[in-house]
């Protein structure tokens, strides 16, 4: 949690100095559910994510140098710069990728959990999708095709109530996510998003109903992104005593209590922040000064070759 | 495939669910999915019988659902499978593009090649039996048009059943358009066999070269035969990757060139073969290169009126004929 912290605070000032050129949306305060389900998965999991995908990733163990060089476009990005912070992916840690089309990414895990049913592979594969792509089509169909064929996928909803710049209980009569699996024959549930101890409870519960082969299953995590949709978004529409509230169940705090209380000193508290600082200086110095891509390798790949 | 298969005639129709069994015989992670494609053998019966030799897990019956289980096969492709993916009529790929153009397509680029979505999207057209506007398209240009994406349109049973297997093994996405109304077509399997991206020269020629593929590649043949120009008919036989090669090769003998198709003229793939061979050979074309289309018109159900929409063996000959005339 604390190196998805650090690693989005930085890009987002570097997007502000003009640094990662294109679009960028952080999960700043999302960090729980991003470390809650990741840590609970296998490393052969496959995992589709969104165009705020930059936790999960990183929390499913991509290379963080990697990743911070692809945010800039590098050659030495985990995509080689072709893929961009929307983009990224980790096909050998079963990371599918980030995807910039909305709701995309639950039929092709959908495919992921067919492929490793079919195959006998016993991995589970993870949509993660916001609220706002419940009222795509793709989420119907995809929870729907994966209750009948049983496969191991798990919708993991992140809920943090606006669907880009629109609250999005105001665009839904049935603003429980959760309550939607019930259409489907799928079991949903509602879990506080900022609570990793109650993400990973319940993630790991639901992996293994997967992995055993009991179908899909459906978790809403209730969280709330401190930033904008994408970073230099005004948020002329949200509530600021909504926002202030959010901010004050920091998931980053509710975790430092918890270990406190637990017995970590401030001291421990501090070096896991201090150290995952480190890493992303590190890592933007590298990518910062990381080689371009190759203009002559910009027709590799098109059509598999 | 058996010597005896390359000594018969097959229907186009069995040439196609021939490479899709051959297919799925040689390589585990193939799968056939779609609507209706497993007990039911397929709308026009093109999976007849694997159902019963191949089982439910290797063909897949889905529900009319196609946002979710073309995206789910490109998906499954992602994790390691082969899929053969219908989408029953090319035009309902309308409600399936994302998966296609967004995903496919572009997943092994934007990943710098380290995923692969070796995919076979399987659909058909074919106007001309009364189907309406929205399941009589030829959309392939459009599919043509999004990098990443190979098209293949076969018109004989040796391209059919080749083309498939050449699609199931090619490491890129492969949209395989098949053409009912050529589903009961017989053709010989003797038939050279040519690789995914060769075109077929089908007659030879002295005067005109006419570029061509699905449908109309017979319809070019009948016009050939009309015989009041020399027609070099070419078949294209996939239109990424487009052989630019061999239709050079006959313009520059004959300095004439006929582009016909069933799909809609304007914007068609004939434009950007028409475009390239006017670049390459402007000194030596004798007359403007013409294409002949379908006009800018949503297909209509009275067979009349459909008939009057798809230019016939005697209007590519006399679009040949004037060629002539021209120079």
């Amino acid at each position: 949690m604390c190196l998805i912290r650090a690693f989005e605070l930085e890009v987002a000032k570097l997007y502000r100095d003009g640094e990662i050129p294109g679009f960028v949306h952080t999960s700043l305060g999302q960090e729980a559910v991003a470390a809650g389900v990741c840590g609970s998965l296998r490393e052969d999991d496959y995992l589709a994510t969104t165009h705020r995908g930059h936790g999960h990733v990183l929390a499913k163990g991509a290379d963080l140098d990697g990743m911070m060089a692809e945010l800039f476009g590098k050659a030495s990005g985990l995509c080689g710069g072709r893929g961009g912070s929307m983009h990224i992916a980790d096909p050998g840690r079963g990371i599918l990728g980030a995807n910039a089309i909305v709701g995309a990414g639950m039929p092709l895990a959908t495919g992921a959990g067919l492929a490793s049913k079919l195959m006998g592979q016993g991995r589970v594969a993870v949509a993660f999708f916001g609220e706002g792509a419940v009222n795509q089509g793709t989420f119907h169909e995809a929870l729907n095709l994966c209750a009948i064929w049983d496969l191991p996928v798990l919708f993991a909803c992140e809920n943090n109530f606006y669907a880009e710049f629109s609250d999005s209980r105001t665009l839904t009569r049935v603003p429980s996510v959760a309550e939607r699996a019930a259409a489907y024959g799928v079991v949903g549930e509602t879990v506080h998003g900022n609570d990793v101890e109650a993400v990973a409870a319940a993630t790991g519960a639901a992996v293994e109903r997967c992995r055993s082969g009991e179908g899909p299953a459906l978790i809403e995590f209730e969280t709330y992104r401190w930033h904008g949709h994408y970073e230099g978004d005004a948020q002329p529409y949200r509530p600021d005593e909504e926002a202030s509230s959010w901010r004050e169940r920091d998931p980053l705090e509710i975790t430092a209590m918890r270990l406190a209380e637990d017995g970590a000193t401030t001291e421990e508290l501090e070096e896991v922040r201090a150290d995952a600082a480190t890493r992303v200086t590190v890592a933007v110095e590298a990518a910062r000064t990381a080689a371009e891509p190759d203009p002559k390798e910009v027709f590799a790949h098109v059509y598999g070759d | 495939m058996s010597t005896a298969t390359e000594q018969q005639e097959l229907r186009y129709i069995e040439a196609i669910g021939l490479g899709m069994a051959e297919a799925l015989e040689t390589d585990y992670r193939v799968v056939v999915m779609g609507i209706d494609v497993g007990a039911g053998e397929g709308i026009f019966r093109v999976t007849r019988g694997l159902h019963e030799r191949f089982g439910p897990d290797r063909i897949l019956d889905t529900p009319i659902s196609e946002m979710a289980f073309v995206g789910a096969a490109v998906g499954a492709a992602m994790g390691g499978m082969r899929p053969i993916v219908e989408i029953m009529f090319m035009d309902f790929i309308g409600v399936c593009l994302d998966p296609i153009i967004n995903q496919a397509a572009k997943l092994p680029y934007m990943t710098n090649g380290a995923l692969e979505v070796p995919i076979v999207f399987r659909t058909q057209t074919g106007a001309g039996k009364s189907a309406g506007a929205q399941h009589s398209q030829s959309l392939e240009a459009m599919l043509a048009h999004v990098p990443g994406l190979k098209v293949v349109m076969p018109a004989t049973p040796r391209d059919a059943c080749d083309l498939m297997l050449a699609a199931v093994a090619d490491p890129a996405p492969v949209v395989f358009v098949e053409n009912r109304r050529l589903y009961a077509r017989r053709g010989p399997m003797s038939e050279e066999s040519l690789p995914l991206g060769r075109a077929r020269v089908v007659v030879k020629g002295e005067d005109v070269t006419v570029v061509t593929w699905g449908q109309y590649v017979g319809r070019c043949l009948e016009a050939a035969e009309i015989g009041e120009a020399s027609l070099e008919v070419i078949d294209l036989r996939s239109i990424v990757p487009l052989d630019m090669e061999t239709v050079i090769a006959s313009v520059e003998r004959t300095g004439r060139l006929l582009i016909a198709h069933e799909a809609v003229q304007d914007f068609g793939a004939g434009a950007e073969i028409a475009a390239r061979v006017g670049r390459e050979l402007f000194d030596l074309l004798r007359a403007p290169v013409r294409r002949l289309g379908a006009p800018t018109v949503p297909m209509p159900f009275n067979p009349m009126l459909e008939r009057t929409l798809m230019p016939d063996a005697a209007a590519i000959a006399a679009n040949a004929r004037s060629l002539v005339a021209e120079g």
